[in-house]
């Protein structure tokens, strides 16, 4: 169920934001689980979701989602107020293409 | 409004663009574009002069970029672009080619997808990953890529398409169903050396004159075929290797083609001898000529990747490539002879001459 009262804070990081211009580091967006939140993010922010979900669905590899610090899945609970970070992997910077 | 050139470079730090003048002699940099993504091709829609990047980010995901200002702002979309949630996880995409009212992508794992809408959203030509050979494709080295698009010139309905360690394919009915075309084309790592596909095209292009004559410089070879890739013949004969990566047809005689050869896939896979080299046929392939002017005479250890060689449309044709080692060159004499037009690039993915009249 949606708490309509108390979004959750939901801190995103600067190479996802800069993908959408006025997009900002920070938002309120709603959601019980870390699925709806990115659903409602993505209304917000139209197409964020594409780039933080593969099929599956699931987190992309190289995305971590921690809700209130503890890192977080798709199902993972979202109590209200909550503090969201959304935080690009360390692993994800490396680009092999042989040829 | 004087004309203008603007090379369209992807590499995995970013896109970046070369301004050049008519003369083809000054050049400046702009970039790096679209975030920093890696890119895979760029190419420009017909009409619009719409920019068009294929690009997969190791965080985001894969995407289509798209710009109308010629690189000064960018928005990008991956809507449909999946196999679905069952389905393997795209990685990239490694081609983008538009016609008036398609734009096509190629992506990893191979697959086809296209767009009415100017790349808002995509759709899966699910004709060729039904494919019945499907189930047997194996990646080459760059992976289980689907890289060559070629759209027939003027029947919309036929598209060819090229997917490494697979081979070639056509459809004649707008992609509900397709054929293998690899017939003739040698699969020399094989036990069976001809077999319906397998074989590892590594670049596929029409010629000048459109329609069923097309080239493709392959694992095993360079070929040419006069019957939309029904039959195809081996053309390797005059090359110093018959190993290479790029090619690129001439826009106006279609016996004209460029290729780069390298040293072979087990050897390194830099240009013979260390000695760059541009090889060009102005018969077809029934003869080739050597084109080093220019370029680094030795001690170049370089590679040339498969999109990343272009011509543009002017008289004489501005030919260009570059490097794995971040090297653009230019030759504004149809390959005779080269200069530098940019050093110090991350490693060349693609090249792609726009004409801005």
């Amino acid at each position: 169920m949606i708490d309509a009262a108390r979004p959750a804070d939901v801190h995103l990081p600067r190479s996802l934001i800069a993908l959408f211009p006025g997009a900002p580091r920070r938002i309120a967006a709603r959601g019980a689980t870390v699925a709806e939140l990115i659903e409602d993010l993505d209304s917000l922010i139209p197409g964020l979701r594409n780039r933080l979900l593969d099929a599956g669905p699931s987190i992309r590899a190289h995305i971590n989602v921690f809700v209130g610090g503890e890192r977080a899945a798709l199902e993972t609970p979202v109590p209200p107020g909550a503090v969201v970070h959304v935080i690009p992997a360390v692993s994800g910077g490396s680009v092999v293409r042989r040829g | 409004m004087s004309t203008r050139i603007a090379l369209l470079v992807g590499t995995p730090k970013g896109a970046f663009i070369l301004d050049g003048d008519a003369a083809r002699r000054d050049w400046s940099l702009r970039g790096p574009l679209c975030e920093g993504w890696p890119v895979h091709d760029i190419s420009l829609e017909p009409g619009s002069g719409a920019l068009l990047a294929a690009a997969g980010s190791p965080w985001y995901g894969p995407a289509v970029w798209r710009s109308e200002d010629l690189g000064q702002t960018w928005t990008h979309s991956s809507e449909g672009l999946t196999y679905g949630d069952d389905g393997p996880k795209i990685k990239t995409v490694w081609n983008v080619t538009a016609t008036d009212d398609t734009i096509y992508a190629g992506v990893e794992p191979a697959g086809l997808f296209r767009s009415r809408d100017r790349g808002a959203t995509w759709e899966h030509v699910a004709g060729l990953t039904n494919h019945p050979t499907r189930l047997e494709w194996q990646p080459g080295n760059g992976g289980l890529i689907l890289h060559s698009i070629v759209p027939h010139r003027t029947d919309r309905e036929r598209v060819w398409v090229g997917i490494s360690a697979v081979g070639a394919f056509e459809t004649r009915d707008g992609g509900a169903t397709w054929e293998t075309r690899n017939k003739g084309v040698r699969a020399g790592f094989a036990p069976d050396p001809y077999p319906e596909f397998g074989q590892c095209v590594h670049k596929m292009v029409m010629a000048a004159d459109g329609g069923e004559h097309l080239y493709q410089q392959n694992h095993c070879g360079v070929y040419r075929s006069g019957d939309g890739g029904r039959n195809w013949e081996e053309i390797t004969t005059g090359l110093p290797s018959e190993f290479g990566f790029p090619m690129a047809a001439h826009p106006q005689d279609p016996k004209t083609i460029w290729t780069i050869p390298l040293n072979g896939a087990d050897r390194g896979r830099f240009m013979p001898d260390a000695s760059a080299a541009v090889w060009r046929t102005n018969d077809g392939g029934d003869s080739w000529i050597r084109s080093g002017e220019g370029l680094p005479e030795q001690a170049a250890f370089v590679g040339v990747l498969r999109e990343a060689m272009a011509v543009d449309r002017l008289d004489p044709v501005g030919v260009y490539f570059g490097t794995s080692t971040g090297q653009v060159y230019g030759s504004a004499d149809e390959g005779r002879t080269w200069a530098m037009v940019a050093d110090n690039l991350p490693p060349v993915w693609s090249v792609e001459a726009a004409v801005l009249d």
